[in-house]
């Protein structure tokens, strides 16, 4: 009979601690649209695999009353599960308690689990929902973020890192979700910001509201730091199952290999391109027209609409597809669209998942704007992380392949292992109007119709220069080949490229440009 | 939400019919640095004008003081010249690249 009370009594210490920080406090939770931390776990992992550690951690701080103060769990729910049967670990901070405030067994109870996350090799999934620094606690919340910053960057390529703002991430706190590999947010819910509207009021007379300033909207449209948008907490719950459904679980092993399905029989590849290379059209049809079962997971949609990025199949495997958008901005190479890509393309080797390129651009963007934004050092970031990248890298040139464009876009010249080309593609040192301008431009003022002799020089070197036959003649392109065979060639280059085996030389590490 | 493709980009003589991105219709143009503007480079309040129209100033003398992120800052004159005009008083909140005093 001891042991049955010592079970009660277990049963009561838990039934307590789950109810974090009261049901007054989980009423306010509820009314903001937010769930609370451990329901967000639950609805996380797959049901009845949630195993909670820590549960019974309190706090050591004894200023400023904090002595009196009893915080259930110390504001932070950790453990593990899985997801579609994927191991990983989790944290969710407790905004119930305190305003998931983070003081120094918060955070060392997010480290421990990152610590864990990082020796077992599993994916780590961190939710977000705090005030900020428990300011009681002094410099040791200092600490506690310092280390979890400090794990952040060391699990970094090693082991997926996924965060999720589900309520306030402000101040120092934001850095942690800066460090990892993924950021979900939810619009009205999610608040990122190093600083607040009410400093920036006080400080800079500036005024602006708090989902102005850092709203879900705003990081996924504009700041670029967020990766996917949603409009309610399940709709992002099952964006993180399905991101998950795609990655491996370290970096020593290779994604799980799902079924083979062919792209929809609804999409038409030879009917999505125009021949015209100034006409636009949306390249993710293209992406799902050779995709398993035209599943296309599209990542930072919202932000730099001009390249597009993201995860499918092909075969059962996943690829990281990059594609340049002529739908927008005429699909050109910028500031931020260079960083879009890059991040990315370092992602996928990281991870060793081969990157599908699909190649339409004029160029980069011309204008004071870019080139004082650092369009140079931005840029750059897309050939080093082609150039660095040892996944299988296909490439596919479906039109436009312009100068620096031609060359950053995962060309030969940066050990891309398979590229073909569309006939429909143009590989040149820049488009017929401009090549023609330059070249024949004594030619064209000197005669008696400038017009004409432009548009005839204009035509001349289209009908020279603007194919892919000239790229083709000196081994830059392997095939030329028919839109409809671009999924047989991909799939095949993917089989072939398997067991790809590329030795960088020794060194620390790199020094890319950011 | 879908817009519709009626923009147009000019890159290298060529045409796309494209979408413009509201970065790049919103982008400001280009301005070169006018040196007799004594301009805020941050927000913040104007303490003290140390000028009025009329003075004459050397290249390096302080013009406004400026506080700012709770820093008292000092905007120097870059040229010499007369002082042609003066925009603000002490109190007065300034957003970044007001023209506070212009010199000719």
């Amino acid at each position: 009979m001891a042991l049955e009370k010592k079970i009660r009594e277990l049963k009561e210490k838990r039934e307590k601690m789950l109810l974090g920080g009261g049901e007054e406090a989980i009423v306010k939770q509820k009314a903001m649209g937010k769930n609370t931390a451990r329901e967000r776990i639950m609805a996380i992992l797959d049901a009845g695999t949630f195993n909670e550690y820590d549960m019974f951690v309190e706090h050591d701080a004894r200023d400023f009353g904090m002595d009196k103060k009893n915080l259930p769990s110390d504001g932070v729910v950790i453990g593990t599960g899985t997801v579609h049967g994927n191991p990983v670990a989790v944290f969710a901070q407790d905004f119930t308690v305190a305003g998931g405030s983070l003081g120094l067994m918060h955070s060392r109870k997010i480290t421990k689990i990152m610590d864990h996350a990082l020796k077992m090799r599993i994916p780590l999934i961190g939710i977000n929902d705090s005030g900020g620094a428990r300011i009681q606690e002094g410099v040791n919340s200092l600490a506690g973020y310092g280390e979890i910053f400090f794990r952040n960057t060391i699990s970094s390529g090693v082991i997926p890192q996924i965060s999720v703002i589900l309520g306030p991430c402000a101040g120092g706190a934001v850095y942690s979700p800066a460090l990892t590999d993924f950021v979900f947010v939810v619009d009205n819910i999610s608040k990122m910001f190093i600083t607040g509207p009410e400093v920036i009021k006080t400080v800079l007379g500036e005024e602006i509201t708090m989902e102005a300033l850092g709203g879900a909207r705003v990081h996924c449209e504009t700041s670029g730091n967020a990766h996917f948008f949603s409009s309610s907490e399940e709709e992002c719950f099952s964006q993180i199952k399905r991101l998950i459904s795609f990655i491996p679980r370290n970096n020593e092993m290779k994604a799980a290999v799902a079924e083979a399905m062919p792209p929809d029989a609804g999409y038409d590849i030879e009917k999505i391109v125009p021949g015209d290379p100034t006409i636009p059209y949306d390249v993710r049809e293209v992406i799902r027209a050779v995709a398993d079962g035209s599943d296309f997971f599209e990542i930072q949609e919202m932000y730099a609409r001009n390249m597009v990025i993201g995860f499918g199949r092909l075969g059962g495997r996943t690829v990281g597809f990059v594609a340049n958008q002529p739908l927008e901005m005429a699909g050109v190479l910028d500031v931020d669209s260079s960083d879009k890509a890059a991040r990315f393309i370092r992602y996928c080797d990281a991870f060793s998942i081969p990157l599908v390129t699909f190649v339409d651009l004029p160029g980069y963007l011309p204008g004071v704007d870019q080139e004082h934004a650092g369009v140079i050092r931005h840029g750059a970031k897309v050939l080093y992380a082609y150039s660095e990248a040892t996944v299988p890298k296909l490439t596919v040139i479906l039109r436009k392949a312009y100068g620096g464009g031609y060359i950053a876009m995962s060309s030969r010249h940066l050990r891309a292992d398979f590229v073909f080309a569309w006939p429909t593609a143009e590989i040149a040192v820049m488009g017929p109007e401009g090549a023609a301008n330059i070249i024949f431009r004594k030619e064209i003022t000197s005669a008696a119709n400038p017009e004409e002799m432009r548009r005839q020089k204009v035509d001349e070197y289209r009908d020279k220069f603007a194919n892919p036959y000239v790229a083709a003649s000196r081994g830059y392109v392997d095939a030329v080949i028919e839109p409809s065979e671009t999924r047989r060639l991909l799939l095949h280059s993917l089989e072939v490229s398997e067991n790809k085996d590329v030795q960088l030389p020794w060194k620390k590490h790199g020094i890319p440009p950011f | 939400m879908e817009k519709k493709v009626t923009d147009r980009l000019i890159i290298d003589h060529t045409t796309y019919s494209t979408r413009l991105s509201r970065r790049f219709t919103s982008r400001k143009p280009y301005e070169p640095p006018v040196p007799g503007r004594i301009q805020s480079f941050i927000p913040g309040t104007v303490v003290e004008v140390l000028v009025k129209t009329g003075d004459s100033v050397k290249e390096g003398d302080d013009i406004v003081i400026l506080d700012a992120m709770k820093m008292k800052n000092r905007l120097k004159s870059h040229i010499e010249g007369k002082v042609a005009a003066v925009n603000v008083s002490p109190g007065d909140r300034v957003t970044k690249g007001a023209v506070l005093v212009e010199i000719a």
